[in-house]
């Protein structure tokens, strides 16, 4: 039996760490712990007591547990729907980061399903779905759906593992503990890298990543025809499956980015993931923000313009009543997003002589404008500039906040433009945050809108929040103790990478009518 | 079989909510505190209340419109196309059930519902120590089945269901009498207490019956007609 072998730099990066832990480390998973802790406590006060712990309400009987379960599963996209995709579409630059994505994919299943097991009254029940299930019901398609997606993703995520466990199995460092080894062994399945086991691997994941698509995109048009099978005011709506889809890529990708960013920070991958992953991923990205933004204006037009008895307060609510607190701010992380992604492009080097192209100024800028949103906002109980008439000064207080805050976003541009990594991880937070707003704003105006009940008020309460925090924890520990057991990178993919670069150097493409020298012809191509 | 209705007659309505007291009685449902009704955890199965934004005219001269509104016993129930495990269902003479002992508390069918007729049991039901020795002791019970009055755990949705205990008690004397059994030996307790006697109850299916012949006035009408839920609760407006 011969022992795989791994380039000396893959292992110190990617494999040793595995069996080293310091002491921030374990300061991180106590703190986790511990938020997880009070959420269980919480939980099991909630299952005493009743659901009545929480603020839900007749009529708002889905609250914060909903948002959360289509915030969660909308995360999950990230992985297995992006890395599948660019597996099938053979985009090379995908290979450093599909690990990092599938495992967003695995574990947001999970906590997003512990979303229902905290917001349905009988926990004890819950296996009547399968027992008893109807299949008429959107909520029995939602729970074969999310199995099949979860099943599928985990199997997704192990298969790529295989090559890698086989790896840890033959490097394994001195102070590698009993377990650990048998647990590479057992992973391993026997890997030896035959040929024949390559191939089998290969063309497993290849049939799985084109599998995978279909049902992920299931998943979340599934979650959206819960809601949109209703009559509900605002619910009703064909856009949604296609709506919650776009939605869930998008946050999806939004994760991918802050999850990879910390994982490039904390193991120090930067020789692996590297601009290029932002670069390409960001096209992606800012593609999904646009078909977001049209998808949100083509849901909301259609209503406004329908002005229905039933409808039009739904949306009244979210454009300048209780609810606009919530949807504005989401309107604005959004085109914060979009803005920081696409318009350092059109910044140039040059501008940087100019002194007002400083962070510091336009950081000024951006608190200054949002000093003048929060006064033009918060209900003031004086007249805030008394020497002026108050349509004067709102007017004057508007410009100003628009003034203020282009003037942030263009003097921020030059810095953006240096720095890629920090500006996509600003714009995945605005997309993150703005996608749950987005999440909220279309269960709680619905559910405090309904036809015969007086329209109320939800606000969720420490129950609510409490294990909103709990999950959070919960999907932070899953990802950093799976990264403390598998490498962060799936190091064959980008060995195999690595070949095929190499084999591409020695080919040398005649390009037509160039004037460059043949040296420099391949530059043109691949992906550098 | 019988396809059970109800028509309730707003020119004759009071308000005086004796309906919904009198449901309260017959289905044992509890009576929260007031910290809870404020929260709105109250149980209606029978819920008088205004119209929301039904107040026509200007201060003095102002007119509300009260509804009264038990199930609607729908004929196609937003309901029962959501509910994942056939906890709610519509049987074979039209109406609309609840079985507590199969739910699982989702609040699917709450949401679904347009007409908000449907409750969930956010603690463990209380009862005030004098009612809980005079709950109603009728029962539908069986193996996986829980229903009408009988005393709810927490964590289930419940709602009215036209008293189907009652309708059950009749069919068993028919038999046990070893007769036919007749529609009219059957109706709700809302219907059976309503002051104005605005509230008549039947079997749609006889063109003879009351209901038939009220559902065919003038003044007919269904809550929410399009939803296109075809209510079996007909009301009849105010006005001659």
């Amino acid at each position: 039996m011969m022992a795989l072998k791994v380039a000396t730099r893959d292992r110190e990066v990617l494999i040793d760490p595995l069996f080293q832990a310091g002491r921030g480390f374990w300061l991180l998973v106590t703190f986790l712990l511990l938020v997880i802790g009070w959420g269980v406590a919480m939980y099991v006060r909630q299952v005493w007591s009743g659901l009545g712990v929480t603020a839900m309400d007749r009529p708002a009987y889905w609250g914060l547990y909903m948002v959360n379960f289509i915030f969660f599963i909308g995360i999950s996209h990230a992985g297995t729907l992006i890395s599948a995709i660019l597996r099938v579409t053979g985009a090379e630059w995908r290979r450093p980061i599909t690990r990092i994505a599938e495992a967003i994919t695995a574990f947001a299943l999970v906590v997003g399903t512990f979303q229902i097991l905290f917001d349905i009254g009988r926990p004890d029940r819950l296996l009547y779905v399968f027992w008893y299930g109807r299949l008429q019901s959107p909520l029995l398609w939602d729970a074969f759906s999310v199995t099949a997606y979860f099943l599928g993703s985990l199997t997704y995520l192990y298969m790529p593992i295989i090559p890698d466990a086989a790896l840890i199995r033959d490097n394994l460092p001195e102070n590698a503990p009993g377990w650990r080894k048998l647990l590479y062994r057992m992973l391993a399945l026997g890997w030896q890298g035959t040929p024949t086991q390559w191939l089998r691997l290969e063309k497993l994941i290849a049939i799985m990543a084109v599998l995978i698509i279909p049902v992920a995109v299931s998943v979340h048009t599934i979650i959206s025809w819960i809601l949109a099978t209703t009559v509900q005011p605002g619910w009703h709506s064909t856009v949604f499956g296609p709506y919650f889809v776009i939605g869930a890529i998008f946050s999806g990708i939004a994760a991918l980015f802050i999850a990879m960013t910390l994982a490039r920070r904390a193991m120090h991958l930067e020789s692996y993931i590297t601009e290029k992953q932002y670069r390409n991923l960001g096209y992606i990205f800012i593609t999904m923000a646009a078909v977001w933004f049209y998808f949100t204006y083509a849901e909301n037009m259609t209503s406004a313009a329908g002005q229905l008895k039933e409808e039009w307060p739904v949306l009244a609510s979210k454009l300048w009543g209780q609810y606009a607190a919530t949807f504005w701010p989401m309107v604005l992380l959004m085109f914060i997003a979009f803005w920081v992604l696409v318009f350092p492009s059109f910044a140039s080097r040059s501008w940087q002589r100019v002194p007002i192209f400083r962070p510091r100024f336009a950081l000024s800028s951006a608190v200054t404008s949002a000093l003048l949103l929060g006064v033009l906002t918060i209900p003031q109980t004086r007249p805030v500039l008394t020497s002026i008439d108050p349509v004067v000064s709102r007017q004057t207080l508007i410009v100003l906040t628009t003034i203020f805050g282009f003037l942030a976003g263009v003097t921020i541009l030059p810095w953006l433009k240096e720095h890629l990594v920090e500006g996509t991880v600003i714009a995945s937070a605005c997309v993150v945050i703005g996608m749950w707003l987005e999440r909220w704003n279309i269960i709680v105006p619905t559910m405090t809108h309904p036809r015969l009940i007086g329209n109320s008020a939800y606000a969720p309460s420490l129950t609510e929040w409490s294990l909103f925090g709990a999950s959070l924890a919960l999907f932070v520990l899953l990802f950093i103790i799976f990264f403390k057991l598998f490498p962060p990178v799936s190091i064959w993919e980008v060995v195999e990478g690595r070949v095929l670069d190499r084999a591409q150097e020695k080919v040398v493409v005649p390009m037509p009518e160039s004037t460059r020298t043949p040296a420099s012809a391949h530059a043109g191509f691949g992906d550098d | 079989m019988a396809r059970w209705s109800m028509v309730i007659d707003l020119e004759k309505c009071v308000a005086c909510q004796g309906c919904s007291i009198a449901c309260r009685f017959e289905n044992n449902t509890p009576v929260v505190s007031q910290e809870l009704a404020l929260e709105e955890r109250a149980m209606r199965w029978n819920d008088v209340f205004p119209m929301p934004h039904g107040e026509v005219g200007e201060f003095p001269n102002t007119k509300t419109h009260y509804m009264t509104r038990p199930c609607m016993h729908c004929e196609n129930p937003p309901c029962i196309k959501v509910c994942p495990v056939q906890a709610t269902y519509i049987d074979d003479e039209g109406l609309v059930r609840q079985n507590y002992a199969r739910c699982i508390g989702c609040r699917f069918c709450t949401v679904a519902c347009p007409y908000g007729v449907r409750y969930f049991n956010w603690y463990a039901p209380q009862f005030d120590p004098d009612l809980a020795q005079h709950l109603n002791p009728d029962r539908v019970e069986g193996k996986g089945v829980l229903e009408g009055p009988s005393v709810r755990p927490k964590g289930v949705v419940e709602k009215c269901t036209y008293c189907v205990h009652r309708l059950q008690k009749a069919h068993a004397q028919a038999e046990a009498e070893g007769r036919e059994f007749r529609p009219d030996e059957y109706m709700p307790a809302c219907v059976q207490t309503c002051t104005g006697k605005a509230r008549f109850f039947g079997d749609l299916d006889d063109p003879n019956s009351t209901v038939s012949k009220l559902a065919k006035s003038k003044r007919a009408f269904r809550l929410l007609e399009d939803v296109g839920t075809q209510p079996k609760t007909i009301y009849l407006q105010e006005g001659e």
